[in-house]
């Protein structure tokens, strides 16, 4: 089980296992990371579940559909270049132990 | 006068109190998890009469009835979480009455539940069609929980004729499902047109217009008289005389707030149980969350059915059982998943408003409502750039002008800047 170290916008971390398949929101609600709301349960309808993926690992998680780049453009806190739904982002294997931001809204 | 000056034990929880709350939908799960987040240290039993765990309900009219979301996933938090935020769960248990004087809770099973704080996270319950109509058959359905859609599940993986009596969010989902899983599909709304109460006339349409595309057949405008078949249901005949056939009827005509428990402790009830702007009912101990609260705001009494009400105003409760004293600002937003259209709905339109259509540059549009000058809501159909930008203006109280709005070259980012 690949281990995510979630970073909340005061700087805590909280390093959990996450079960592979599942979303990094899931796994985030699960473990009640502070800063991850996801009013939507994961339709990407909301854009309460933002964060920001170290950039080296965007590449290997393929393209961001046109309705999650939409999203992010007008999501609370300013889109970086990592940021991501972390509802539309599966859990595998390479994403063990990197570290997701939630940024400050 | 304080507000608690008549009970000072109505003040500071410490490490001896206790909280029970009743329901454990997401506005119950959400005040336990919010009153650990903000440093409650007592005791906290939740109360659920479904004997699952805490569970999302969204998905159930969705990717959920789709089979695309398992079972297991729709769990709001993992099993471990409860012991290890020391909240006590208790599932299949229903709270037969509050006795207020003693502050405890009396379970059907004759348990009884002492506590310092209750909340009221009741939610809502389907509403039933009358006997009359209903008859007794089997192969009738209403949509709320986790059970429901199980129940439902089986009968439309026969395929068939579904038909869905009320045209509103629950049934059109479900008529898009149903479709897509090659069923073929009735709808019938005593209005003369879809989410007639709960979408403006501009934003049905287009969604009719979806259906009908898909090949959904509306009866609009008429009624069910009564549904035929011996055990099973067989089909309808509507108020026109029409007789329709069906294997499986989804009845979709709107929400109650469960407020029998709070009626019958004697708090006040108003389409809802009745809260002040802090979340309180009119019992200093007893206050109350989610889709069963309607709270006291003012622009006068708002209830909302919605994910976003009952996380905000579980929050609201948890902060204000703490001491917080912060009244509730509701964002009200809304979202429909429908064959390929994602609806999202920010603000709260009315019927009467002046509506503003956005027509995007692809396939998404968006409705932009006006009430006296000002903006007040925004639909955004397949166009989740415009709903985030109306949402933002709308948090900012900001209207840009109509006819910018209107205006499919100018760039929605600008809006933000020539607002008022």
């Amino acid at each position: 089980m690949p281990t995510i170290r979630f970073l909340s916008a005061d700087g805590t971390e909280f390093a959990v296992e996450a079960q592979n398949g599942r979303t990094l929101m899931e796994t985030a609600l699960e473990n009640s990371v502070p800063g991850i709301i996801a009013e939507c349960n994961g339709s990407a309808a909301c854009a309460t579940c933002h964060v920001v993926l170290p950039e080296e690992i965007m590449l290997a998680l393929g393209p961001i559909s046109e309705h999650e780049n939409d999203m992010l453009d007008f999501a609370e806190a300013p889109r970086e270049s990592g940021s991501r739904l972390s509802c539309q982002v599966k859990v595998s294997d390479a994403l063990d132990n990197i570290s997701v931001r939630v940024p400050a809204a | 006068m304080s507000l608690h000056a008549d009970h000072p034990a109505a003040a500071e929880p410490g490490n001896e109190t206790r909280i029970v709350i009743v329901g454990a939908g997401q506005a119950g799960l959400s005040t336990a998890e919010k009153l650990r987040a903000n440093g409650f240290a007592g005791s906290i039993t939740l109360i659920g009469e479904e004997p699952d765990a805490p569970y999302q309900r969204p998905p159930l009219s969705k990717a959920y009835l789709l089979g695309e979301l398992e079972r297991d996933r729709l769990k709001l938090k993992a099993e471990d979480w409860y012991a290890k935020n020391r909240i006590a769960l208790r599932l299949g248990a229903r709270v037969a009455s509050i006795d207020r004087a003693r502050r405890c809770v009396c379970l059907a099973d004759g348990g009884m539940l002492a506590y310092d704080r209750l909340v009221l996270a009741t939610g809502a319950t389907a509403r039933k069609l009358p006997q009359a109509i209903a008859r007794g058959l089997a192969g009738i359905f209403t949509i709320r929980t986790l059970a429901d859609i199980d129940g439902l599940r089986p009968a439309l993986e026969k395929q068939g004729k579904l038909l869905v009596i009320g045209g509103g969010y629950i049934g059109l989902e479900i008529a898009a499902v149903a479709r897509g899983l090659g069923m073929t599909v009735d709808v019938v709304e005593a209005a003369d047109r879809p989410l007639a109460r709960v979408a403006s006339a501009q934003t049905a349409t287009a969604v009719e217009a979806l259906h009908r595309s898909r090949g959904v057949a509306f009866h609009l405008g008429k009624s069910v008289s009564e549904l035929l078949g011996a055990d099973r249901v067989g089909g309808a005949r509507l108020s026109d005389g029409t007789i329709v056939t069906a294997d499986v009827v989804v009845a979709g005509i709107g929400g109650m707030p469960e407020t029998a428990l709070a009626a019958e402790a004697g708090l006040a009830v108003d389409n809802g149980i009745a809260a002040d702007a802090y979340g309180r009912t009119d019992d200093p101990f007893i206050w109350a969350a989610g889709d069963c609260a309607n709270f006291s705001l003012p622009g006068g009494r708002l209830r909302m059915e919605s994910v976003g009400n009952a996380i905000d105003s579980a929050d609201l409760v948890a902060r204000n059982i703490m001491g917080a004293r912060q009244p509730y600002r509701p964002k009200p937003w809304f979202w429909s998943d429908q064959f390929d259209l994602k609806l999202q709905i920010a603000g709260l339109s009315r019927p009467d408003d002046t509506v503003v259509v956005r027509q995007g540059a692809g396939p998404g549009r968006s409705h932009w409502y006006y009430r006296e000058g000002q903006l007040v809501a925004v639909d955004g159909l397949n166009a989740p750039r415009d709903y985030l930008i109306g949402k933002r203006l709308l948090a900012m109280s900001a209207s840009p002008d109509p006819a910018q709005v209107a205006d499919p070259v100018l760039a929605l980012e600008a809006l933000a800047s020539t607002s008022k």
